[in-house]
């Protein structure tokens, strides 16, 4: 057992944390008010190798581990949620169906751009009618004349309508196969015709990251952009939300973390009844409370990254990791404002926008439930769904 | 193009740095790295590196085995290779000393410019790149807030009380570099780990033909004391004559 990081990847958690501090929490507030996605960051986060990360190293990336791809995701998520879900998403999801699933030539397409931050891209599974239910997805596909038709919609798609978005992978039904083999992976371009982006969802949270409805209209790409295998799109998309929860978790731990460090802060700085609130017990032991529960996750949270970096099996500890710390993130961040009284529920201090990005991080991915049912069915458990 | 700079570990600046008994400061163990002064120097050299298309930036630091952090630092930015001078003799070394052994360590290679920042963030005496110049036997050009170079010439607005003075001089000189002079960049995730196999090369005081004469502080530090609580300061009531108070307060502190 061993609870140490590599010097690598203390370097790395360093310069994302020193960037992240100085460079993306200070604008975060004004961003969230004004729905603005930071591009300037994100090309920054490219130009420092940032966004290449998890990205192969033949491709423009660092190509380095999940446990330093966790911490990361950590840093951005303590000083803004919505970059660290814009580069989660691009990187992690999207990138990394194009990595494991994708031929010599789409890797080369597409890689390099995510990596270098000039290009956003995003993963579409979800559908109006269809999220935790994945497999009964209705989007369809159909080859033509050398090209796949795409007919259909996408809900919730992060990164699809940016300026710049490159693609959005797309999981289809491609066969007769109502059940989970009729579904392949399509990468569509975002200049792809009959592909449109619809408004963009106003939300409680992660208000300046980029979520939008996607429609398919006799959208026409070719051929060669199917992923990996017909007909393997379902199993390629849950190993890929897998990852996705890695990611998620990570963001919990650091949008939590980012919520202690400012209670803490206040809590000795804010006086009551004549001395600082942190000196009552009342809030010390709930900031106690609040670290033990970060601590945990954050644990859950490397160990499912160092599994999956061991080659072993990481589905249900990427579950338990995801539950706990998304959970966690909400208590903390309701906690937080609970510390900083009648000011943590005014915009003047973070935990107010934490609170708001907190609760989504139990949806997406995987919402708490399925979570809890993944969990339950490696117990050797058959809940009803 | 080769270019020396000056850089040194210091303790974190915001943070409560310990004094030793003998009242030095204690930098085992410290947190700390390399001094954010140094960083805009060394922004400018690789500035210039890159727009001479070819070039080696030296850091030379001087301290022990904590100010490695230092290099490693300016080495993810760019520099290609670090120096540092370690020697027991030269605990409690002053800024003469510094500057002698400093001096020594620069003239081992040929060097086209040698930049420091303007002050350290810790001693803070200012004096360490001028008594270089001055033990080099060449200019010294302070307080750079811009620098061009053209033909082996350099020219900097050296910042000034008032305004700037042009400055010119040919190379090689010395020069210290203000702080917002340049951009300092972020070291790159790929800098860090190429910084990990550049050279560093660490240096004793008999390499570079020094003697313990030569390091003979000619100042030590008697007493170290806190510096005393701010004051409460004076509160101006609002009335009509606030406006001018406030002018007059500002022009006695030559604010405006």
């Amino acid at each position: 057992m061993e609870f140490e990081l590599t010097p690598e990847q203390q370097q790395v958690r360093d310069l994302v944390r020193e960037f992240a501090t100085q460079e993306i929490a200070p604008g975060a507030g004004e961003r969230d008010e004004h729905e603005e996605l930071p591009l300037d960051i994100v090309k920054k986060l490219g130009e420092l190798g940032i966004c290449g990360v998890p990205i192969p190293e033949e491709h423009g990336g660092l190509g380095a581990d999940a446990v330093t791809w966790a911490l990361v995701i950590e840093e951005l998520g303590r000083a803004d949620a919505s970059v660290a879900v814009t580069v989660s998403v691009a990187s992690g999801l999207a990138a990394g169906m194009i990595a494991r699933y994708g031929s010599t030539e789409q890797r080369q397409r597409w890689l390099p751009p995510i990596a270098a931050g000039e290009m956003l891209a995003g993963f579409g599974l979800t559908e109006p009618g269809s999220g935790s239910d994945a497999a009964a997805l209705r989007t369809k596909a159909r080859l033509d004349a050398g090209s796949w038709v795409i007919d259909g919609s996408k809900s919730f798609i992060t990164n699809s309508g940016t300026p710049i978005t490159g693609f959005v992978v797309v999981a289809c039904r491609t066969g007769d196969d109502a059940g989970a083999n009729g579904v392949s992976t399509i990468v569509v371009p975002a200049d792809a015709p009959g592909f449109s982006v619809g408004a963009p969802y106003r939300k409680l949270g992660w208000r300046s990251s980029d979520t939008h409805e996607l429609s398919f209209e006799g959208c026409r790409v070719p051929e060669d952009h199917l992923l990996g295998e017909r007909g393997r799109g379902l199993a390629q998309c849950l190993a890929a939300l897998d990852d996705g929860r890695i990611s998620i978790a990570a963001l919990s731990v650091g949008l939590a973390q980012g919520c202690l460090d400012a209670s803490v802060r206040y809590a000795k700085d804010r006086e009551a009844f004549g001395r600082p609130i942190g000196n009552y017990e009342a809030i010390a032991f709930k900031l106690a409370d609040m670290r033990a529960a970060i601590e945990a996750s954050r644990l859950l949270t490397y160990r499912a990254a160092w599994l999956k970096d061991r080659g072993q099996p990481y589905t249900t500890e990427a579950a338990i990791a995801k539950l706990r710390a998304s959970e966690t993130a909400v208590d903390v961040a309701r906690e937080a404002i609970q510390v900083h009284g009648g000011y943590g529920y005014t915009e003047e201090f973070p935990v107010a926008r934490a609170y708001r990005d907190a609760k989504v991080l139990e949806i997406g991915e995987g919402t708490s439930e399925i979570l809890r049912l993944v969990i339950a069915r490696d117990l050797g458990l058959q809940p009803q769904v | 193009m080769n270019i020396v700079v000056l850089t040194k570990w210091v303790p974190e600046p915001e943070g409560t740095p310990t004094i030793g008994e003998d009242g030095l400061l204690v930098r085992e163990g410290a947190d700390g790295g390399l001094d954010p002064g140094d960083e805009y120097g060394l922004e400018a050299a690789l500035q210039l590196v890159e727009a001479a298309g070819d070039g080696e930036i030296t850091l030379l630091t001087m301290g022990p085995e904590i100010a490695q952090a230092a290099l490693q630092r300016g080495l993810a930015m760019g520099a290609h290779k670090g120096v540092r001078i370690t020697d027991e003799s030269l605990r409690g070394a002053d800024s003469l000393v510094t500057a002698r052994v400093l001096a020594a360590a620069i003239k081992r290679q040929p060097f086209d410019l040698v930049i420091g920042g303007v002050e350290s963030t810790d001693g803070y005496t200012g004096i360490v790149p001028a008594a270089i110049a001055e033990l080099l036997g060449l200019p010294g050009l302070t307080f750079a807030r811009e620098l061009h170079l053209s033909d082996g010439t350099l020219t900097i607005e050296r910042q000034t009380a008032a305004g700037y003075d042009v400055v010119v001089a040919p190379l090689p000189i010395v020069i210290t570099v203000t702080a917002g002079a340049t951009e300092p960049r972020y070291p790159s995730l790929k800098g860090v780990m190429a910084a990990k196999s550049k050279p560093v090369e660490t240096l004793t005081l008999s390499d570079l033909g020094l003697s313990g004469d030569d390091v003979t502080p000619t100042q030590t530090v008697a007493e170290v004391t806190d510096a005393p609580p701010k004051q409460g300061g004076e509160t101006v009531e609002f009335d009509d004559t606030t406006a001018a108070r406030i002018a007059d307060v500002l022009a006695e502190a030559k604010v405006i």
